[in-house]
């Protein structure tokens, strides 16, 4: 009787120790949505290729920056980037993780993906409310030869606080001096003309519902919509199309090297092909781990998506970063992570 | 079960009058256990009904604290501002009250009709194998998610409302209507426009948009409360009002209504409850912006789809803005409801009662 018990309980410890030793580690993450396509993709990728699994809740970037702080998580995911000051403050890193493209989409019969064009001050006017109508010179002067229908324009943005916001708005600050001191930019401002539409499929579905409208999505939701995006201007003064080779060239060519901790947005990118409204976002971990064993899974994951990570991100659209930021961002592991 | 209990009962009644001694003290004891598990069962049932009472307290109040910064930046202006501009820090709770009322008044104006006729119909008129499927049916729309909901107002009913029912309402009512010709009641009651007016005329989101939706949600609710309580009227009250001749009108407005008013009304508030806290349907179908307008053809906010829209983003002042308009949503529901009471009493009290 004794020694059965003594079995059992020796195989149930045997079998427990035995689970323990073949666990991997799971680490969590929680912030922005606009990653979350993309990181759900390589977790499951590195979870075939190492058992490593990574667990990651797209609760939106200020609830990302709150639990990291707060320490409940391995890493917060932010479309926004973190002062330098704050970051210090709560002992906290930043650095880019993934880059994607936010383009500009018109619902207007007749006009291709690709065929409008416009440029920042152009797109700031429409989304001020200044220009009303498509038939408007100022469309006009960039688009010759283009028959554009003559209708009221409907300007739709996002009706929920987010990245995509975040970076349209800051591009229309850089380029317009009203916008920048009438509206301003963030994840949610004041807008002065049109609807919202909720999440990029609201949007998106706002756009294909009213002619005439014109509104702004990632570059994913625009391609699977079927819907007609447009060309910007660049602040090389280019014209240039949204696709994988613009983005990449906007996140090499932004002033990275004058920044502290990462802290640009590369909207409105110097680089002759970069396109102007290109977004990232920032991973932010404690520079002094908590949990060591968790952390060092984590930089694993992230070196792995930036060396392996790009057939995913672009079957998604997005792309990888470019091999001189990857170099940038070891570095700043190597120099201020413990 | 309430027949062992009166089955005891009658023991106990023998037991004390036949037979004194030591079964005397047996069944002392019994009565002490009794009572103790009276007491004990009473217990319980306020602990049940505590629990509501300070989840609520708790919840009110925790939104409150955390509303406390918006408050207090704000003061009374925050009820009355119909600002809303996070890149300022500027917050007004107008605009989203507004939408929240508006909208919860459009879905009861459609959704109680339609309730009490489906209940009728169901109670009276409809013969016996209908009954059973119709109303499983109606108890399937009540457990549809709110999403699926949003994602049709989306997807099918906005398109549908900008096609047909938006430009009919234009032609007749507003005064910039598409086909170009003022109708006779705008060009006689000009005051009427001001409710049909609208920027985006090909555009099928906005107040009336998401009031139908949301009626489209509640009738399940409203109509089964109904159809509970008609089923509750004693058959000899409508069998004698028939016998005196009078028609269905006649039994169901002069006999059923009155028997089961409170009870539906119940029904119709608790109907209100759910409209007034909607959040996923109405963020998609109702356009979002804060602009203060009368008009039930504009684009508006509700207080729910912005604290859904903006919470998951928000920070410092915005966050405690959005808490602060949560507990508005208790203060209005409160306010509502305390209405419902007050009608309730007064037609109790034009009744004699």
């Amino acid at each position: 009787m004794f020694t059965r018990k003594l079995r059992i309980a020796t195989l149930v410890a045997a079998s427990l120790f035995g689970m323990g030793a073949a666990q991997a580690t799971d680490i969590t993450g929680a912030g922005s949505s606009f990653v979350y396509p993309v990181l759900s993709k390589w977790s499951a990728k590195y979870a075939e290729a190492t058992g490593n699994k990574l667990n990651y809740q797209s609760v939106g970037s200020g609830a990302g920056i709150a639990q990291i702080k707060e320490g409940t998580i391995d890493f917060g995911a932010s479309d926004a980037p973190m002062s330098s000051e704050d970051l210090t403050k709560f002992g906290l890193g930043q650095f880019p993780s993934v880059v994607g493209g936010i383009v500009p989409v018109v619902n207007l019969q007749g006009i291709a993906a690709g065929q409008l064009k416009l440029d920042g001050k152009l797109l700031a006017d429409i989304y001020m409310g200044k220009v009303a109508r498509w038939s408007d010179p100022a469309v006009a002067a960039l688009n010759p030869g283009v028959k554009i229908p003559d209708v009221k324009i409907t300007v739709v943005h996002r009706s929920d606080g987010s990245g995509t916001s975040f970076n349209f708005t800051n591009y229309l600050s850089k380029v317009s001096p009203e916008w920048a001191s009438k509206v301003k930019f963030g994840t949610a401002v004041e807008w002065p003309a049109g609807v919202g539409g909720k999440g990029n499929e609201g949007v998106a579905q706002y756009v294909r519902q009213i002619p005439g409208s014109i509104g702004y999505v990632e570059y994913a939701y625009a391609k699977k919509n079927n819907i007609a995006f447009t060309q910007l201007q660049n602040a090389a003064g280019k014209w240039v199309q949204p696709n994988a080779e613009t983005f990449g060239a906007a996140a090499g060519t932004a002033d990275w090297a004058g920044a502290k901790d990462f802290n640009v947005i590369m909207t409105n990118a110097p680089g002759e092909q970069a396109w102007p409204i290109t977004a990232t976002t920032w991973i932010i971990m404690y520079k002094k781990s908590k949990n060591p064993s968790h952390t060092k899974v984590a930089f694993e994951f992230f070196k792995w998506s930036q060396e392996k990570g790009q057939p995913d991100a672009a079957s998604l659209d997005y792309v990888a970063l470019p091999a001189t930021l990857t170099s940038k961002i070891q570095a700043y592991w190597a120099s201020d992570f413990k | 079960m309430f027949a062992k209990a009166r089955n005891r009962i009658r023991m106990h009644a023998t037991v004390s009058t036949a037979v004194p001694g030591a079964e005397r003290a047996v069944e002392a004891a019994r009565n002490a256990k009794d009572s103790r598990d009276d007491r004990l069962f009473g217990w319980v049932l306020k602990g049940c009904a505590l629990i509501v009472l300070l989840s609520l307290v708790g919840a009110a109040g925790s939104t409150l604290w955390l509303g406390m910064d918006a408050f207090h930046t704000f003061g009374f202006g925050f009820l009355t501002s119909a600002a809303w501009d996070p890149s300022n820090d500027q917050y007004g709770a107008l605009v989203p009250i507004m939408g929240t009322v508006g909208t919860a008044f459009i879905a009861l104006v459609f959704a109680v009709p339609v309730s009490f006729g489906i209940a009728l119909f169901l109670t009276e008129i409809a013969p016996q194998w209908l009954r059973g499927p119709v109303s499983s049916a109606i108890e399937l729309l009540a457990g549809i998610p709110s999403i699926i909901y949003g994602m049709w107002g989306l997807f099918i009913f906005a398109p549908f409302v900008a096609e047909h029912i938006k430009p009919w309402l234009m032609n007749n009512f507003s005064a910039e209507p598409p086909d170009g010709q003022v109708s006779w009641l705008v060009q006689h009651l000009p005051w009427i426009a001001k409710f049909f007016s609208s920027e985006y005329p090909f555009f099928g989101a906005g107040v009336l948009t998401a009031g139908l939706v949301l009626a489209v949600m509640i009738i399940p609710f409203i109509s089964s409360v109904m159809r509970e309580v008609f089923q509750t009227v004693p058959t000899r009250l409508k069998e004698s009002a028939y016998a005196l001749g009078s028609s269905t009108w006649e039994v169901v407005w002069d006999i059923v209504v009155p028997y089961t008013r409170t009870a539906v009304i119940g029904g119709v508030f608790l109907g209100l409850g759910r409209a007034l806290g909607e959040t996923m349907a109405v963020a998609f179908v109702l356009g979002n912006t804060f602009k203060l307008t009368p008009s039930i053809l504009e684009t508006g906010s509700s207080i729910a789809s912005t604290i859904a829209n903006q919470f998951g983003e928000a920070q410092g002042l915005q966050r405690s803005a959005l808490m602060a308009l949560a507990f508005l949503l208790f203060v209005v529901t409160f306010i509502v409801l305390l209405i419902a009471r007050l009608m309730l009493r007064r037609l109790a009290t034009r009744e004699g009662k």
